[in-house]
């Protein structure tokens, strides 16, 4: 029998422990346990042996660490085709009668992936599929992903799995004592995302005992449509009289083990601390356990790395203004490739409300594919919210897909065949919830019942690639009533039925019914509280419209979806207009100011300084404003800084306050007049090192004195400073490195800007670095700190002019 | 002795205000720097984690070589404050993935917070291997040197692969090394904690044993 009809139909016996008793048997702390099995295979095959004869079904490969980042491909190899020797080795001497399985164990790299640590997506998806291609040649029944505590890792490694094998997959992650993972998710999260993915059978192993594990196991099971896995430690492990103690029985193990599968649960074993006896105990206890049925739960469910949103709960809102359409100051920031301003907008929309940012870079002039991946990636640096792919180019979507951490939703696929047959397979793979536009070869139908009858097609065909209607959202296409004014009609007449007749969720662009009319706004938030009213789960709206906010909060007060009208009251405020949160900071000296938005700008008042700024536009000339007011300002502030009678938080503050007033006058001049600064200032943190913050607040100093900062973030390797140096023929390139460790980085890329671009000027800085030792590595110039650094670029900017 | 790794996790560690606003520099505290603390404290309250992850180490010192049974480390410092023990513990400590995640957001819209973030996160792991001693040496009744990490003095950052694969950091406490031997989450330490049976030990100052001799703070410890 194959592993996949054993587990629909059986309940399945995983193995204990091996690490403690490898241990006990000698293997010490720090020692690679994977080695063990060509050192010691008798060792290993017997601790199989002994799990096979306690009544294990499935044994794990000792193979837990086994990956190229610490064997060579060749000890790798041999690492695994023993490990697997050894594991058949004991199921042919067994004595059980059981159907036996092996699996080949995937542990996690031990390397935190990016943005917070330093290993690539790519990379460890690499890592993963080199040790799984090996396991799968060398034959194997099943893969097992295990002890995990970071789920964009996991999906690394189940990805791995699905593009390197056919073999089924069980994934296990270890939750903490908060029920989360160490990186933010939760049970429900994981059961999303890797189901989407096509995980076989999802659960808990390790940190905790059985006890602990149960609340993860609930919630695992209320949300699984899979198997769920349960295969905890031996309770907590505790020293006494210097001996390693695990505070429960084998006995109690079982008893707590057997109450779980009582609950649901298909899958089970020991993790750190359990032994054969653990095990024999837990196959005699459940012997009698009647299976339970594995019910399917129809939620539709999008996720970041932290946070679910369930489309069952209540309609969600989808902020739409990450999308060039229309926005000449958006258009600017994508060719400028200026990343931060995406993030600023997704950051400013969650602060409004809404649930899920759309994401949409799409723009003729630009390489879509890399954009949207750095705009995925880096969103999902700064915002915990779930985010909407949302673009035409498959090559960008399957990109960002595969980069995403969670189960985004995917914007969109409509009734075409050559279009569904692109899209599905995307979702099947990376799986999401898809949004489907009820559109086909023929355009837009006129009729509710047509739109119908295309989202059954899709329906239908989306079950042919294993999709399920639950992962789609039908969106029944909002058109101007200026131009046919049945249109409104007619997409909540479809909305409606595709609600109730096909019990799908629906989603919904907004504001295109009013394209055409005078105070769009109105329109618009009359038009979403019908489509609410008619069963809409979900729209793409802008959260700065007080109209759909106001509709949406009035909505859900009114349609008991918000106890004591709490969502209500706590933004009603926002309803009326824009209210002016001024920020407390005062300066702590008293000073004559040359102007208001000079004094705004020292005090660190942000909202103000962009409003003064606003107001100066409409008599000033920008660059007046630039220099009189704003620069003035930084001066201020910046001599206080060097004298020590201003704290850096202050300094931070004014820079922030007129990076406000900055991107007033970007907007201002998004037209196009003004050609923007060449004074190019190139910035990076070096190779390996993964620090930030001073880079940053050398950069925002850097802006505010007009250059042109390109961020090109941390952890760059030499060749790409180099290669974008040489692009702008920049005249400035600053590094940042933390560690001493780093450093030769630092020195490196030094060495290569001073050959391949001996016109640049380099600056650097950082914690380890002095102006001796930066001598000594080739820069240019030490800067101590951020003013530094700016003062040194006017002077190299000056000469050069 | 025990070989086995042991965990521990508080629920919370009392702050140091003092200690944040001198990481930012601050000789007096302004009002609105109090605020900002304030609120940056309240958001992120209940994200933090604090762990740690520990083991108890026979040493043997030759030579300014510290034999620790499960690896060897040659460093005159580490030598000179482990000086008359014959146990260490050996431990790392956490305060969890979302500070870094706080930092990265606020690096990109409001960089006065990313500073004070900064600080506040190293006040918390600072406060937290505090408080992992004085629990060690309460519970055990035991005097324990200054602690030691890798980066001080002579002591190599290279000790942080043995200390990782000795420790099994990621399992126990989600802690992860990269390949330039930074730890993530940022905001952790590793360090060599010296049960001493005679003297207290005290006698180092941090200061002296670092490199970084263009420090504002130097000698201020």
């Amino acid at each position: 029998m194959n592993f996949s009809d054993f587990l629909r139909n059986n309940l399945v016996i995983l193995d204990g422990g091996l690490g403690t008793l490898l241990q006990a048997k000698g293997l010490k702390p720090g020692e690679f346990p994977e080695l063990w099995n060509i050192t010691n295979p008798q060792i290993v095959t017997s601790i199989h042996k002994d799990y096979f004869d306690a009544g294990s079904n499935v044994v794990c490969t000792n193979t837990f660490g086994a990956n190229s980042l610490k064997f060579s491909d060749e000890e790798l190899e041999k690492i695994i085709k023993s490990a697997i020797d050894n594991a058949n080795k004991a199921k042919n001497t067994s004595s059980s009668n059981k159907d036996k399985f092996i699996a080949l164990d995937i542990g996690p790299t031990g390397r935190l992936l990016k943005p917070f640590g330093d290993l690539d997506f790519e990379e460890a998806v690499n890592i993963f599929a080199k040790t799984i291609k090996i396991g799968a040649e060398y034959g194997v029944d099943l893969i097992i992903i295990e002890t995990m505590n970071d789920s964009y890792e996991t999906k690394a490694a189940l990805l791995a799995a699905k593009e390197n094998c056919n073999l089924p997959v069980i994934v296990s992650n270890a939750y903490g004592s908060d029920g989360k993972l160490m990186t933010g998710a939760s049970p429900a999260l994981m059961v999303a995302m890797l189901e989407g993915m096509g995980a076989d059978a999802i659960g808990a192993n390790c940190s905790l005992g059985p006890k602990q594990l149960k609340t993860v196991a609930e919630e695992l099971l209320e949300n699984a449509s899979v198997p769920v896995v349960i295969k905890p430690n031996a309770g907590l492990p505790k020293s006494i009289n210097n001996k390693t103690v695990y505070d429960i029985s084998a006995e109690e193990f079982a008893k707590e083990m057997l109450e779980i599968a009582d609950m649901g649960a298909r899958v089970l074993g020991g993790c750190c601390g359990t032994t054969p006896e653990f095990i024999s105990n837990l196959a005699k206890k459940t012997k009698n356990s009647v299976l339970s049925e594995i019910t399917k739960k129809d939620r539709t469910v999008v996720t970041s790395y932290t946070k679910t949103v369930d489309f069952n709960n209540i309609p969600v809102l989808i902020g739409e203004r990450i999308n060039p359409t229309g926005k000449k100051r958006f258009k600017k920031a994508l060719i400028e490739n200026d990343i931060d301003y995406i993030l600023s907008e997704g950051v400013a929309q969650q602060e409004k409300g809404v649930h899920i940012l759309d994401v949409n870079v799409g723009l003729p002039e630009i390489n879509e594919t890399d954009l949207l991946k750095s705009a995925v990636t880096e969103l999902q640096a700064v915002s915990d919210l779930p985010l909407q792919i949302d673009t035409s180019s498959i090559p960008a979507m399957e990109t960002a897909l595969r980069y995403y951490n969670g189960k985004p939703m995917i914007n969109s696929v409509n009734g075409k065949e050559e279009n569904m047959a692109q899209i599905f397979p995307l979702v099947k793979k990376y799986g999401g919830v898809v949004v489907a536009l009820t559109l086909d070869e023929n355009g837009i139908p006129d009729s509710a019942e047509q739109r119908v009858k295309i989202a059954e097609k899709i329906i239908n065909t989306a079950k042919k690639y294993g999709i399920d209607k639950k992962d789609i959202v039908f969106d029944t296409l909002a058109m101007t009533i200026s131009a046919e004014k049945t249109s409104a009609l007619t997409t909540i007449s479809a909305l409606a039925k595709i609600k109730n007749e096909l019990g799908c969720h629906t989603s919904l662009g907004i504001s295109n019914v009013s394209f055409g009319l005078p105070q769009r706004d109105a329109i618009n938030g009359t038009f979403f509280a019908l489509a609410l009213q008619s069963g809409l789960s979900a729209a793409i709206i802008n959260p700065y419209s007080a109209d759909i906010m106001k509709t949406y909060y009035s909505f859900k007060a009114l349609s008991a979806l918000d106890d004591n009208c709490k969502d209500y009251i706590e933004n009603a405020d926002s309803f009326i207009t824009a209210v002016q949160n001024q920020q407390t900071a005062v300066a702590n000296q008293p000073r004559e100011f040359s102007s208001e938005l000079q004094k705004a700008i020292i005090k660190g008042f942000k909202e103000k300084s962009a409003e003064l700024t606003k107001e100066l536009l409409k008599t000033s000339n920008p660059l007046d404003i630039v220099n009189g007011d704003i620069i003035s300002a930084l001066d201020v502030v910046g001599i206080g800084f060097e004298n020590k009678t201003v704290y850096l938080p202050q300094l931070l503050m004014s820079a922030e306050a007129a990076k406000c007033a900055f991107e007033e006058i970007k907007s201002f001049m998004a037209d196009g007049k003004t050609k923007p600064s060449d004074d190019y200032f190139v910035i990076a943190t070096v190779k390996g090192d993964i620090h930030d913050i001073g880079k940053n607040i050398v950069k925002l100093l850097l802006q505010n004195y007009g250059f042109n900062v390109v961020d090109l973030g941390k952890d760059v390797p030499p060749e790409i400073i180099v290669r974008k140096v040489a692009e702008l023929k920049a005249p400035l390139c600053g590094l940042s490195a933390l560690m001493t460790t780093t450093v030769p980085a630092m020195e490196k890329t030094l060495e290569l800007l001073k050959k391949e671009t001996p016109w640049c000027k380099t600056v650097v800085g950082g914690a380890v670095l002095t102006e001796e030792y930066a001598e000594k590595i080739g820069a240019d110039k030490y800067a101590k700190d951020a003013m530094e650094t700016v003062r040194y670029a006017k002077e190299i900017i000056k000469n050069n002019k | 002795m025990s070989r086995t790794v042991l965990t521990h996790t508080y629920k919370s560690i009392p702050i140091c205000e003092k200690e944040i606003f001198r990481y930012l520099g601050y000789k007096t505290v302004p009002d609105y720097a109090k605020s900002l603390l304030y609120e940056c404290l309240s958001e992120i309250e209940n994200h933090l984690s604090y762990k740690v992850c520990y083991l108890e180490l026979p040493i043997k010192i030759k030579d300014n070589v510290c034999d620790f049974e499960l690896f060897c480390v040659s460093s005159k410092d580490l030598a000179n404050n482990l000086k008359n023990c014959k146990k260490a513990v050996l431990f790392a400590a956490t305060i969890g993935m979302e500070i870094d995640r706080y930092i990265a957001k606020y690096g990109k819209i409001s960089p006065t917070k990313a500073l004070m973030f900064e600080a506040l996160g190293s006040e918390r792991i600072e406060s937290l291997c505090d408080k992992f001693c004085q629990d060690i040496k309460h519970n055990s009744g035991v005097n324990l040197k200054p602690r030691f990490s890798p980066g001080y003095g002579d002591l190599p950052l290279d000790i942080q692969q043995n200390i990782f694969s000795v420790l099994d950091c990621n399992r126990k406490i989600g802690l992860t090394l990269n390949g330039s031997l930074i730890m993530s989450p940022s905001k952790s330490v590793t360090a060599f904690t010296g049960i001493s049976e005679n003297d207290t030990g005290a006698d180092f100052s941090k200061c002296s044993l670092c490199n970084k001799t263009n420090c504002e703070f130097r000698g201020n410890v």
